[in-house]
């Protein structure tokens, strides 16, 4: 008896399309790429502003001062003649760059802490614990502004690290909580014991065991935290604490003479309001894919 | 139930001394000294014996502990000692100012509870549907929009449709209610936009969670109407992490208002916390975050006893 050859192809059954990384995202998650998307070009417009401005954002002309939006200026001057879309897209290098920093800088010492509180439990993890329920127990711009005031300005490479120190510090508590509270279910884990049992190290086990596990709520706390920095960089910069003059800031285009001309320069407010809203969107579209994604379960 | 409220409350004494100690050592490392930005500001020659003794009067030349110990003693005492730029008593600078702060606050909640309830239930009773999309567009959007700009939308929007200013003094609701609220319901907005939005996703989700209990479907069943079902099956059980996250944010509010009572040229403690942090005012300074942190620790204390209230199943021993 002769059985008919059948191709694997020509059953009927659905098999798994094989796609990469990135397109399964984008196909499950069209929001969180969207927010990625503008991600995206904000980081290509910060990277290359200098090209991509049509006009230098630090060049004074009182020639142009307070010019309407135009063909020649897109998004109008300020009370300087400068051109607000040239700042704008400079302003997303000084955004990005401080909110990248800023975020990176608090997760990772958050995580680190949080990871070595639930290791180490006990005595340890009380004092830890009490000293981030005192940072806790102060608002986000409290605290960043207290930090701002208390270390004065520390610029080098055209960026104040001493401000992106006053962002991640309230930033700390709040992502050691989430890594602490993922790093003790870890730390009952039967392989932490096996581990253990073998004889290695504290070091070993936390970098090879466990940190491994909770990278999942480190990345999804960066991301939102970013957005978080971004806002937060606006405010200080706005209250005349955070980036100053002359650097491209949204916050600071916002800050100072811009108040007085409501009336007669109305672009000034509108645009670069817009630009942070946009950044903060975008990250946090991303952000909750990004949590949807790797790890439903946290709440942040 | 009473002995772990005082038990609560006994926690919270370490907590704040935590703070009181965090602050007082963060203000001594700062560069720069009151007496000397005071005195120097405008280039003046001020001799060494005269800073000297300005500082002596102010305190500032005893020993760090000396003056922690002073500071907590006046705290026991309640006196929270003179500013050291207006040198008038801290107590009555705060207590200025208090009232507007408060206000707004309050009001901002008021608004933010009263958007996000409605919204988020009919959010998530309209799930995946355009009234949830519009909502949950609105609500994405008060996570971006950052409250000073959005204030200054508000400003600007009023003064090109109805030549409206930010009236340059503030009226205190029992001169005026009507002139108070008028000037205060824009500010609040701008800070509560923020806040409504938080709330309004924690509510849409909770009453998602809540809808596919049992109890709702066996209510159902037994053909109790739709809106019952809803506003008391569902809504009461659903209530319990939305005030969660409405006491927490109201605690947050304090944060917002440093940024809108400059906007909305408001006379209010976020504004005079900006200001004293610029002057390196110690005694205002140690007062005002005192204030803050207190107060936050004490409304996450009172989030906890709603709990035992709102749920009966939650008995704390």
């Amino acid at each position: 008896m002769t059985v008919p050859a059948v191709a694997i192809s020509d059953l009927n059954y659905d098999r798994p399309k094989r796609r990469g990384l990135a397109a399964r995202f984008v196909i499950t998650h069209p929001l969180g790429a969207a927010g990625l998307f503008v991600i995206v070009v904000m980081i290509l417009a910060g990277v290359f502003a200098d090209w991509v401005a049509p006009y230098d954002p630090l060049t004074v002309n009182y020639g142009a001062m307070l010019a309407r939006p135009s063909a020649e200026y897109w998004l109008g001057t300020d009370t300087f003649g400068r051109d607000v879309l040239s700042r704008i897209i400079h302003g997303a290098r000084t955004a990005l760059l401080v909110g990248f920093l800023s975020s990176f800088a608090g997760s990772t010492l958050g995580a680190i802490i949080g990871v070595a509180s639930a290791y180490f439990g006990g005595r340890i993890d009380m004092i830890i614990q009490s000293f981030m329920d005192i940072l806790l127990s102060f608002p986000i711009i409290v605290l960043a502004l207290a930090v701002v005031a208390i270390l004065g300005k520390n610029v080098a490479f055209g960026l104040d690290f001493n401000l992106i120190v006053a962002i991640s510090i309230p930033m700390v508590p709040r992502v050691a909580r989430v890594v602490r509270s993922s790093a003790l279910a870890i730390r009952e884990m039967a392989y932490i014991d096996a581990a253990r049992t073998s004889g290695f190290s504290h070091t070993r086990i936390i970098f090879r065991h466990i940190v491994p596990n909770v990278t999942a709520p480190y990345l999804i706390m960066l991301t939102a935290l970013i957005a978080q920095a971004i806002l937060l960089e606006a405010s200080l910069s706005f209250l005349g604490l955070g980036v100053t003059e002359p650097t491209a800031a949204w916050g600071l285009m916002l800050s100072g003479s811009a108040d007085d001309f409501y009336q007669q320069a109305p672009w000034m407010i509108v645009f670069p309001g817009l630009a942070i809203s946009l950044a903060v969107f975008a990250f946090n579209l991303f952000g909750d894919s990004l949590r949807d994604w790797l790890d439903p379960k946290i709440k942040i | 139930m009473l002995r772990y409220t005082i038990q609560r409350l006994l926690m919270m004494i370490p907590t704040l001394f935590g703070v009181a100690v965090l602050v007082f050592v963060m203000l001594r490392v700062m560069p720069g000294d009151i007496v000397e930005l005071r005195l120097r500001g405008d280039g003046a020659q001020v001799t060494p014996e005269l800073l000297a003794m300005e500082r002596a009067r102010l305190g500032l030349d005893k020993s760090l502990p000396a003056q922690f110990g002073d500071w907590m003693g006046g705290l026991l005492t309640g006196d929270l000692g003179i500013s050291m730029w207006t040198g008038r008593p801290v107590a009555y600078e705060i207590g200025i100012r208090l009232e507007l702060s408060l206000e707004l606050a309050i009001l901002a909640t008021i608004l933010a509870t009263m958007l996000a309830l409605p919204l988020g239930t009919l959010a998530a009773l309209f799930k995946d549907r355009w009234p949830d999309r519009v909502i949950s567009v609105f609500a994405i959007a008060g996570l971006a929009v950052p409250s000073f700009w959005f204030g200054m939308i508000i400003i600007l929007t009023l003064l090109l449709n109805f030549n409206w200013m930010a009236p340059m003094t503030f009226t205190p609701f029992l001169e005026d209610p009507v002139k108070n609220l008028s000037q205060l319901i824009w500010p609040a907005l701008a800070v509560g936009y923020r806040y409504s939005a938080v709330a309004t996703r924690m509510t849409r989700s909770t009453i998602l969670e809540v809808l596919q209990e049992d109890y709702i479907r066996t209510a159902r069943a037994k053909g109790v109407y739709e809106r019952l079902v809803v506003s008391r099956h569902a809504m009461r059980n659903a209530l319990l992490p939305v005030v969660t996250v409405i006491g927490l944010e109201f605690a947050f509010l304090i944060g917002g208002l440093v940024v809108t009572e400059q906007v909305f040229n408001l006379n209010g403690i976020g504004k005079l916390f900006v200001n004293v942090l610029a002057r390196g005012d110690y005694t205002m300074i140690q007062a005002l975050v005192m204030l803050v942190a207190g107060f936050f620790i004490f409304v996450n204390f009172i989030v906890d006893l709603l709990y035992a209230v709102l749920d009966p199943r939650i008995r704390y021993s």
